[in-house]
């Protein structure tokens, strides 16, 4: 059985954001790049279900769309213990773009499971994983908490408001992933370091799509506004200043 | 000459730094102030290889250049010194030796369970009157055809209750002087050995620093590290590359304490403004960077002429007394930064301060030190 876990490329969490030519571009410069929170606990949980020796995996893959600059955070997934990392090189211009270039690899080099994070925490397009279970006619579940396998027998947890969905399903589907779909993400272990130079790492050409949406402008939120301390003996002041000013009570 | 670090040194230190946060953050108060010894982090810290990274993949190790350890071991002392310490001895001192001077026997014996960190190692060279003047060893190891006997006391081990294999200094034939001392691989459960009692330290409290005893200890003949008599020369040698080590954990202690020195300066506002805004402050932090950049290219330059296989002692003593100098004096910077919330430990910054303070005296007093580097000048 073999994983393909989709890999976006984000800034560090703690990244200042800053807009180039008239708002349009995000500035990257000085920008730390990091795998994705969400994908980098996909590819975990995909690391366990290989590990576990009651079920079949035998090869992860990592498929990013984008530019070189990303090589460095799929060897970083390499040296987590992805066995393989492939790369379509484009600019990945929205999320049906970036499904479509995904899709055409997986009509060339099918995979039982897609893992995709839910979002990725730069544009947050949520859309991804769907949209590629539509292109290759793939069930595909959202919200997936757990995943887990036994034999033939899939078991896909997912969650809903208030509680959890059971579902079983076949494979090939996408599976588009959330927290709680592992523990926390691996730190790769040295000598996961030193075997990731060791390990493929393809480039492929991307193939012509439409784009179907162009980006006009980004807006930051507005800056927080300035924080009141109340004396920790002083709660009816508190009390007044939440009913009153800020009026959520 | 080229300042860019290869990506493989930026993904050692992006994962040192996400342990450090993720595994020693955590708990790292309290293990201090109790003088818990850390078992699980350094179990963790050994699983993913840091424990023996310098040593090579044939024997288990990572295979990591000294580059990338000084990397490492600055961003897990920007946390918790006590677990680099146990980190710098295992790899620098211990595996280095064994794996540089030892036969493929002793390599596949007692190398590779310290690569994988299944053990730990300690360096037993200090004695309660043999400190800074090494030569003086009065542990002795007598030559009885098949074996050594050990009798003696080392003082200060790093890991001296929980490591597993020892590398002892000991004299076999005092007329000989220096040239008498031999370095032995000693089990820490042979018969005869003891271990006194935790000792109770200013900073780098959750390491466990004991005496070591031995009474009649029988150490087999094919423990001898390199040639009968090599012993002090290779004390030397380890404690050369153990600078390195401590160079950079006096780097981490004070980028760590110079960090949360700048974040709390941005934070704290007196006078109605931020106080990193007071030039009294924004200097100190000036300072503080300029002194930690100068100690990281001590410690990186060392680093490199180890891995160049170019003589780095007198490069390593200089990053260690930079490095320590450095350390102490952020750190009590720091302190000064955060005012009364400083002294306290919640803040972390008084722990640093402690921690520091032992930087400027083991693996060589800062005064030591200027003796190695001013020799080294008229050699």
């Amino acid at each position: 059985m073999k994983i393909l876990v989709c890999i976006s490329n984000v800034p560090d969490t703690t990244t200042k954001v800053k807009f180039k030519e008239g708002d349009s571009l995000f500035d990257d410069s000085g920008v730390q790049w990091i795998i994705n929170p969400w994908d980098e606990l996909a590819l975990t949980r995909a690391m366990e279900l290989k590990e576990d020796a009651g079920n079949s995996v035998n090869e992860i893959c990592v498929i990013h769309v984008g530019g070189a600059s990303a090589d460095a955070t799929l060897r970083k997934a390499l040296a987590i213990g992805a066995d393989k990392a492939v790369r379509i090189d484009a600019c990945p211009a929205d999320a049906y773009h970036v499904a479509g270039q995904i899709a055409e690899y997986l009509k060339e080099n099918p995979f039982d499971i897609i893992f995709s994070g839910i979002e990725s925490s730069d544009y947050n397009g949520s859309s991804v994983g769907a949209m590629i279970a539509e292109f290759m006619d793939y069930p595909g579940i959202s919200s997936v908490t757990s995943v887990n396998l036994d034999d033939d027998d899939i078991q896909v947890n997912r969650a809903i408001p208030g509680g959890k969905q059971v579902l079983k399903t076949e494979t090939p589907f996408v599976a588009v992933v959330q927290k709680g779909i592992a523990k926390e993400p691996r730190i790769p272990s040295m000598r996961g370091i030193m075997m990731a130079r060791k390990k493929p790492l393809e480039v492929k050409p991307a193939v012509e799509l439409e784009v179907l949406t162009e980006s006009i402008k980004f807006e930051l939120p507005p800056a927080k506004g300035a924080c009141k301390m109340i004396d920790s003996e002083s709660a009816e002041q508190l009390v007044e200043l939440l009913r009153n000013e800020a009026k959520v009570l | 000459m080229n300042f860019e670090f290869t990506e493989e040194q930026l993904m050692i230190r992006d994962a040192a730094r996400d342990f450090a946060q993720r595994e020693l953050l955590p708990g790292v108060i309290e293990r201090d102030e109790k003088a818990i010894y850390p078992t699980e982090q350094v179990k963790k810290l050994g699983e993913l290889g840091f424990l023996g990274m310098l040593v090579g993949l044939d024997y288990d190790g990572g295979g990591m250049d000294t580059i990338s350890y000084v990397l490492a071991m600055e961003e897990i002392s920007k946390i918790d010194s006590s677990v680099s310490v146990i980190m710098s001895v295992n790899n620098s001192l211990v595996c280095w030796g064994v794996e540089k001077y030892g036969t493929e026997e002793q390599k596949q014996k007692y190398l590779k369970p310290m690569a994988r960190g299944e053990k730990i190692g300690a360096f037993l060279l200090s004695e309660p009157e043999a400190g800074s003047d090494a030569t003086s060893q009065r542990t002795t190891a007598v030559d009885m055809g098949d074996h050594y006997l050990v009798n003696g006391t080392k003082n200060w081990i790093t890991s001296g209750k929980s490591a597993s294999t020892y590398i002892v200094i000991a004299q076999t034939h005092p007329e000989l002087k220096h040239r008498g001392i031999n370095a032995l691989i000693v089990e820490a459960d042979s018969e005869g050995i003891s271990v006194g009692p935790h000792e109770n330290k200013m900073g780098m409290r959750a390491s466990d620093t004991h005496s070591v005893m031995f009474n009649n200890v029988k150490v087999p003949k094919e423990n001898l590290l390199g040639e009968e008599g090599f012993g002090f020369k290779f004390a030397m040698k380890s404690l050369e590359g153990g600078r390195i080590g401590i160079a950079s954990q006096a780097l981490g202690i004070a980028s760590g304490a110079y960090e949360l020195a700048l974040k709390y300066a941005q934070e704290r506002k007196t006078f109605g403004k931020e106080i990193i805004k007071h030039q009294a402050i924004a200097f100190k932090l000036a300072d503080m960077a300029t002194e930690i950049e100068a100690a990281r290219f001590f410690c990186l330059k060392a680093a490199w002429l180890k891995d160049q296989g170019k003589p780095y002692g007198q490069a390593s003593a200089m990053a260690k007394l930079y490095a320590a100098e450095t350390a102490m004096k952020v750190t009590t910077e720091a302190v000064q930064i955060h005012g009364g919330y400083g002294y306290v430990k919640e803040y972390h910054v008084e722990r640093l301060m402690r921690d520091a303070k032992l930087t400027q005296i083991y693996e060589g007093t800062s005064e030591i030190q200027k003796i190695v580097i001013s020799r080294g000048l008229v050699d």
